[in-house]
């Protein structure tokens, strides 16, 4: 085992957790309004919007992240150019960008598979609070946001807590589109100085701790829940 | 988009067009999939057995495996395992005097893939075995069962109906995993469809192709997976 290579590459691993956190936490914010979205149209919406959005979670939920990105990343990504005056524009260099495609479509993966548990969490809510709610007057609106979302997000605590320890462990296929994400650095490691194990080992390490970080911030979380016994 | 060659002229199944080998590819996913889900079943009723019925340290070990794997991103434990397992058998072989071999793809592959399955397997079938009512297994040790016989006809029946919803959701990620095996160079779906469209440029129409693929297992697997269910839960209540 030799671990001398990380007093020159530290930098490059800071860097690379960066972008790790990053896209996680761009995932599972923009993630997470999406699927309220998708959550409350398949509950409430009229029939076609049921469909369509039961269709995306199928469809997303039915298709690898792997696909999913590089559909964008190459698929999509083939296709921009043909827009006429979108090269020379400001979005450009973002549009450029492997970090992009990988935020949005982790993005759209995670929020097919929070839509599904928000859904039953939703569902789960006491009929009887909600008619609570109605009989002082709250219009659906105000009671959507005052009891319905607070409550479900409750109940789905724990599974949302897994959820993003799921997205976090998706975050290294960005690597595949040319994202410097944490992986990246350790297969540039690996590439430098034909050490295997050694960089896997320490970007592991990194994970399982960011891991232990989620599950312990969601235990503190949890313990502020109110439960009645 | 060129208009040289049509939609259907580059998903034709013979040779100018790629729909061949996108289905050879599938048909790829599919069996190491099957393969690697098989393994992981085996993995994990003997990691199950062992965590409920084993000795200190081999419920220690077993603990270290599910955990590690569960923690660990699948991608990293993908080519971490599919080289250490070809550079430490290849070791092996150097100790031992022997010439090193080249490793099938297809059996690391499924190797790789049924050992990461193997610990949520032994997580399911762990807690399918707790659910089943101990007045049952007692009941099969009363009728002087040997243990082997009431794993037979009385643990694995009764605990088939708890364990499938789990059972469904392993399979559902396998066959999405294996699309990872991509990175290490397996030839499946995956790879497959990058082939096809960094040959032929026309990269959206492909992974387009790949996406329905790969919707089509998931959707043909739910309807075998309801059937399934409707079986072995044959005889239950219907309620709940």
């Amino acid at each position: 085992m030799n671990f001398s290579w990380i007093s020159s590459y530290w930098p490059l691993l800071v860097a690379g957790a960066v972008q790790t956190v990053l896209l996680l936490v761009i995932s599972v914010v923009f993630g997470f309004i999406l699927a309220i979205g998708l959550a409350l149209a398949q509950i409430r919406g009229p029939r076609w919007l049921k469909w369509l959005a039961r269709g995306y979670c199928t469809c997303l939920r039915g298709t690898p992240l792997l696909i999913q990105l590089w559909l964008l990343y190459y698929g999509v990504g083939s296709l921009l150019p043909l827009i006429p005056g979108l090269r020379s524009s400001f979005l450009w260099p973002v549009l450029r960008e492997g970090f992009f495609f990988a935020a949005v479509s982790f993005t759209l993966n995670y929020a097919a598979y929070e839509a599904e548990v928000l859904r039953g969490a939703l569902l789960a809510v006491p009929k009887g609070e909600l008619e609570a709610g109605k009989s002082f007057g709250m219009s659906s609106w105000q009671l959507l946001r005052r009891i319905w979302l607070p409550r479900a997000i409750r109940i789905a605590l724990p599974t949302i807590a897994g959820e993003i320890v799921l997205q976090l462990k998706a975050t290294p296929l960005a690597f595949t589109v040319t994202v410097m994400d944490l992986y990246a650095v350790a297969y540039k490691v690996r590439q430098d100085t034909l050490l295997v194990y050694e960089p896997l080992l320490v970007v592991t390490v990194f994970y399982v701790f960011l891991t232990l970080l989620l599950t312990r911030a969601f235990k503190l979380v949890e313990a502020q829940v109110p439960v009645r016994r | 988009m060129s208009s040289t060659q049509s939609v259907l002229e580059l998903l034709a199944p013979y040779p100018p067009g790629w729909g061949g080998v996108l289905l050879t590819g599938a048909l790829s996913t599919v069996t190491i999939s099957l393969g690697a889900y098989a393994f992981g079943i085996l993995i994990g009723l003997v990691g199950a057995l062992g965590k409920l019925t084993g000795s200190r340290p081999i419920v220690i070990g077993l603990d270290l495996y599910t955990t590690a794997v569960r923690a660990i991103p699948e991608l990293i434990l993908i080519v971490g395992l599919y080289y250490a397992g070809t550079d430490g058998i290849n070791r092996l072989l150097l100790a031992a005097g022997l010439p090193p071999i080249e490793i099938n793809g297809f059996v690391a592959a499924v190797a790789v893939l049924g050992i990461v399955q193997g610990a949520y397997m032994t997580e399911v079938l762990r807690g399918a075995i707790l659910a089943i009512p101990v007045g049952q297994i007692e009941a099969a040790k009363a009728f002087g069962m040997r243990p082997w016989v009431r794993f037979r006809r009385i643990v694995l029946p009764a605990l088939m109906p708890n364990a499938l919803p789990g059972l469904a959701n392993l399979w559902m990620s396998v066959t999405k995993d294996s699309a990872l095996i991509a990175v290490v160079g397996y030839q499946e779906l995956a790879l497959a469809t990058r082939l096809a469209a960094a040959n032929t440029k026309h990269y959206f129409v492909f992974f387009l192709a790949a996406a329905f693929l790969y919707l089509g297992i998931t959707l043909l697997s739910n309807m075998v997976f309801r059937a399934l269910e409707f079986r072995f839960r044959r005889g239950q209540p219907k309620s709940a």
